[in-house]
Order: C-alpha cells, then sequence, then structure tokens
C-alpha cells in the first residue's frame, strides 16, 4: 500500500443495511485512498453490490456513515444528485440509453449536468472513444455493439465527467469469456491513468492483477482484507480460504 | 448462500447519526405533510369564498345545487345509470374481444396476411377519424332502416356503436403494447417450442397489456362517459332521465347529480388498475430510491 495520504477519497464507516429482517451489511469500514484500487471479492450476497449502491446513494444506509472526500454524503441534508454527479459508476448490465447514440451517451451528463456546451463534450467524448477504441462507432446506438464494446461505452460515459471516486459493479460478469479481457485491459489502463476504483467481481484472476487492496466479504461482514498477494497465496482467515478454493474447484 | 441455521441476528442499537438522521427525516417528513394539508387548506377556502361572493351564486346554487330536487330525481336518474352499466359491461367485453382481434391483425407477419393486415388498418383509420357521434347515429337509426332486425332497443344500437368506435382506440394501444415487448422475449418462447399463438398469447400479450394499462384504463374511463351518449338514440339512460328531470322541474340539478354519479362510477374502476400495476411492478421490478 502506498504510504498514507492527507484524506482518503472516500472512507466508510460502520455502514449497517437491513432488507427487512435480513442483514445485508454489518459494519462496514473501508477506507480508498487516492489513485487505489481496491477489489471486494465475495460470495452472491455477501453485501457487494449493496455496498456499491449504498456509497452511490441508491439505498439508504441504516447506521453508519460514508465520506466522499470531506462530505459526509449519508447526511440527508445533502444534495444526492450532486454527490451522484462526483461519482462514476459502470454497472453490470451496461445500462446505456438504447435510444442514444453512443457519443450522446458519453456526453449525456456533461452537457445536462454541468452545463458543458455540446460541442466541448463533443470533443471531449470523442477524445474518451478514440482512447476505448470506439471512435468509428460514435453515432451508432448501443445495440448494435456487442457486450463488451457497451460495456466499454458505459466505462467512458462513467469517467466522462473525471468522477472522484469509480464504482465498477460486477462489470464482466455479463461479458462471454473472450469479450472480458478488452474491458478489463481498459480498466487496468484507467488505473495507469491514476483513477481510483472500488469495483466488486467475481474475476479472481484479474482482482489479482489490477488491485492494491483485496478485501473478502461474508455475510455483511469483512473477514479479511490485505494485498492480493497475502488474500491469494496466504489467506488467514479459514472462510478466506474456504472461499477461494471453492472457486478453484466448484465442485469440491 | 443461505444458512438455515444461522440464528436470528438482531438490529444492534442505533448510533448517535443514525438516530439524529431519522430525527432530520421525521422533521422533513411533518414539516412536508404540514404543508401539503396547509396549502389544501388555503387553496379550498379560496375558491369556496370567491364562489360563495359572486354575484351570481345564489341563482347558480338554487338552479345547480338543489338538495331537494336532487332526492327527488335520484330514483329515475340512479334506474338511467343501471342501463348505462349494463351497455357498459356489454360494451367493455365487445372492445376487448374485436380490440385484440384489431391488434392481432395489425401485427401479423407473412404475406398471406396482407388483406387481413390491410382490412385492420383501414378500420382502424376509419374508426378513429369519425366523430362516435356519428358512429351512434349511423348505426342507431340507419341499421334499422335496413329493416333486417326486428325490433331491436336502442341500447343495443348504442353499444354496437360504441365498440366499433373504441375498439378502433384499443386496438391501437395494444399495438404499441405488443411491438414494446422486446424480440428477444418473442426468441425465447419460440425457443422453448411454443408456436406463434401461444407465444403471443402466453407471453407477449400479457407483457404488453401490463405495459399499457394505464392507456387503456383511460380509454376506459372515457367509455364509461360516452355510454352516455346513448341518450341521443332515445334510449333512457342517466343523461336521459336527468334531461326528463331537469324539463320537469326547471332545475339543472339533476345533471349536476348525473355527473357525481358518473364519477362514482368510473373513481373504483382507476383506484383498482392504479393500485393493480403498482403492485405488479413492485413484483417483477426490483426497486431502489431513485
Amino acid at each position: 500500500m502506498s504510504e498514507q495520504q492527507a484524506a482518503p477519497v472516500l472512507r466508510i464507516d460502520g455502514v449497517h443495511k437491513w432488507f427487512g429482517d435480513t442483514p445485508v451489511l454489518r459494519g462496514i469500514d473501508i477506507e480508498v485512498a487516492q489513485h487505489e484500487v481496491v477489489v471486494l471479492i465475495g460470495a452472491s450476497g455477501s453485501g457487494k453490490s449493496t455496498l456499491l449502491k449504498t456509497i452511490n446513494l441508491l439505498e439508504p444506509v441504516d447506521d453508519g456513515r460514508i465520506f466522499l472526500g470531506e462530505t459526509d454524503i449519508t447526511d440527508p441534508r445533502v444534495d444526492a444528485d450532486r454527490i451522484r454527479g462526483r461519482i462514476g459508476v459502470v454497472f453490470q448490465h451496461y445500462n446505456l440509453f438504447p435510444h442514444m447514440h453512443v457519443l450522446d451517451n458519453v456526453t449525456l451528463a456533461s452537457r445536462k449536468v454541468f452545463g458543458v456546451k455540446r460541442a466541448v463534450a463533443e470533443q471531449r467524448g470523442r477524445e474518451l472513444l478514440e482512447r476505448i477504441g470506439l471512435a468509428d462507432k460514435a453515432r451508432d446506438y448501443p445495440d448494435r455493439l456487442s457486450g463488451g464494446q457497451q460495456q466499454r461505452v458505459a466505462i467512458a460515459r462513467a469517467i466522462a465527467t473525471d468522477p472522484e471516486v469509480l464504482l465498477l459493479d460486477e462489470i464482466t460478469s455479463a461479458l462471454d469469456p473472450q469479450l472480458v479481457g478488452e474491458v478489463l485491459d481498459l480498466v487496468r489502463e484507467l488505473k495507469a491513468g491514476g483513477s481510483t476504483m472500488l469495483m466488486a467481481t467475481h474475476e479472481m484472476s484479474f482482482a489479482r492483477r489490477v488491485a492494491d487492496r483485496v478485501i473478502f466479504l461474508k455475510d455483511g461482514r469483512i473477514v479479511e482484507s490485505g494485498t492480493p498477494q497475502q488474500i491469494f497465496d496466504a489467506p488467514r482467515e479459514p472462510e478466506t480460504r474456504e472461499f477461494l478454493a471453492r472457486l478453484q474447484d466448484p465442485l469440491a | 448462500m443461505p444458512a438455515p441455521e444461522r440464528p436470528a441476528l438482531e438490529r444492534p442499537a442505533p448510533s448517535a447519526v443514525e438516530l439524529d438522521r431519522r430525527a432530520f427525516r421525521r422533521r422533513q417528513g411533518g414539516r412536508s405533510i404540514a404543508v401539503s394539508i396547509g396549502s389544501t387548506i388555503v387553496f379550498a377556502v379560496l375558491i369556496g369564498v370567491g364562489l360563495v361572493n359572486s354575484p351570481g351564486w345564489a341563482d347558480v346554487q338554487r338552479s345547480f345545487f338543489d338538495l331537494e330536487t336532487a332526492v327527488e330525481a335520484f330514483p329515475s336518474v340512479i334506474e338511467g345509470l343501471w342501463l348505462n352499466i349494463q351497455v357498459l359491461f356489454f360494451a367493455a367485453i365487445g372492445v376487448a374481444v374485436l380490440g385484440s382481434l384489431l391488434a392481432i391483425a395489425r401485427t401479423l407477419r407473412g404475406p398471406i396476411f396482407t388483406p387481413l393486415r390491410f382490412a385492420a388498418a383501414i378500420y382502424t383509420d376509419l374508426f378513429r377519424g369519425i366523430p362516435l357521434l356519428l358512429v351512434l347515429y349511423l348505426v342507431g337509426f340507419g341499421l334499422p332502416g335496413l329493416d333486417l332486425f326486428g325490433r331491436v332497443p336502442a341500447q343495443v344500437w348504442g353499444t354496437i356503436a360504441l365498440i366499433l368506435t373504441y375498439s378502433a382506440y384499443v386496438s391501437e394501444v395494444l399495438r404499441a403494447g405488443i411491438e414494446a415487448v422486446h424480440p428477444s422475449q418473442r426468441l425465447a418462447s419460440r425457443s422453448l417450442g411454443l408456436g406463434y399463438a401461444k407465444t403471443l398469447r402466453l407471453v407477449v400479450l400479457p407483457q404488453a397489456v401490463r405495459r399499457v394499462t394505464p392507456a387503456l384504463m383511460n380509454d376506459f374511463v372515457s367509455m364509461q362517459k360516452d355510454v352516455g351518449l346513448i341518450s341521443v338514440l332515445g334510449a333512457v339512460d342517466a343523461i336521459r332521465a336527468a334531461q326528463i328531470e331537469v324539463a320537469a322541474s326547471y332545475n339543472f340539478t339533476p345533471y349536476v347529480l348525473a355527473g357525481i354519479l358518473f364519477i362514482a362510477l368510473s373513481w373504483p374502476m382507476i383506484r383498482l388498475t392504479d393500485w393493480y400495476t403498482a403492485r405488479a411492478q413492485r413484483r417483477e421490478q426490483i426497486g431502489g430510491s431513485v
């Protein structure tokens, strides 16, 4: 881990979340420093996605606080839309807008949330599309693109407004194995460019390669957290070992 | 992974921060309720005061809101409304059947069906274009004039006219719903071995209807009111009954009474569909606070 920065970009402080009588998050504490890539792993239902949703204020927390920079974003007095504007999100199912072509998808937030002029927004949008290798698709509609291309566009849309932190929620789970590579290459490129990211994934080989820190969640609790080498090669907790063993051999 | 043997978990006591947030939300909630009640009262009082203080209010009150006349007219108007309800019942069934057939005819593929598609298109264009009142006259006075049928009551002709007109509207709404169902749904259904008709009936139509329920309800409520137009054919429905009462008493209150009864007739249906669509949405879609 890099030496401690003055203030973390994202600080999750004792977050609890319940769905009815079911606890989903039971006291989660995570800090994400600038330029850091933190990867959440864990079985389905361990709370990874819910945690990302609470950060983007799509789900209210039942206790605890979340800070984005200096702002307590769980304070009901804050303007939720403004906070969401500072966070980029990429979803499992891309969630591109099917009635807009690719360039409009990418530039929508700049133009309509931040009031950037269309010409300026589109120039930036074209640069982004160039970077993700889809410059020739600018005027195509999302449904015409392959899954991998759609997800790359979704990533471009999320970073078009230079968010302070990028949340990636199982972004390769809906993709064919041969399309996973192109998306993951893009994420590695973002990491090299200094983006701060918090991501949930099932893709362990990728977590190993891109993560600064890996956090293993089970039943809404952090079981273990550490560098990828430590988590994958020398897990301390028996629960982590069991989870990883099951991944290696699902029939075990 | 669910672990059923896990003991039920107690919610921990909320922290000071969370208690503060809850208190704030409660205050916000209380404030917005207070504002909504306050603004409603002010609005109602303003309208009431304006109405009562208008120069002609006494005359209007006497000729439109006379309780005695309303009570007197009530039995005959409610009897007329019963006829409206009967007509509405049969017209709704007729519209559902004819409208669905038209919508399906318009979405059929394949060259064999061209004449059917074409006929359905002409039909909807024609009957959406003609004013309902004209259809009522043409059907109600024209068809009996052919002397092909025996004595048929006016309300039957009225029902037929309503079915003819409203089927055209409803079929277009349904067609929009059918076309809005994603093609992947058809693919999935056909891949299970379900044929064209079964795919339509079991997979496409249920989703289509759900999507256009608000629009269909709109048409239904609209028809509920237009049922009153059968009075032009001489059927003694609520409107006609009110008209007779008005002529007898020189007082317009029976019309107001009929209006209130029509609202009362449509209101449960509107609430019911709102409730039903909300429930279907809750069941089929995952929530989220935005």
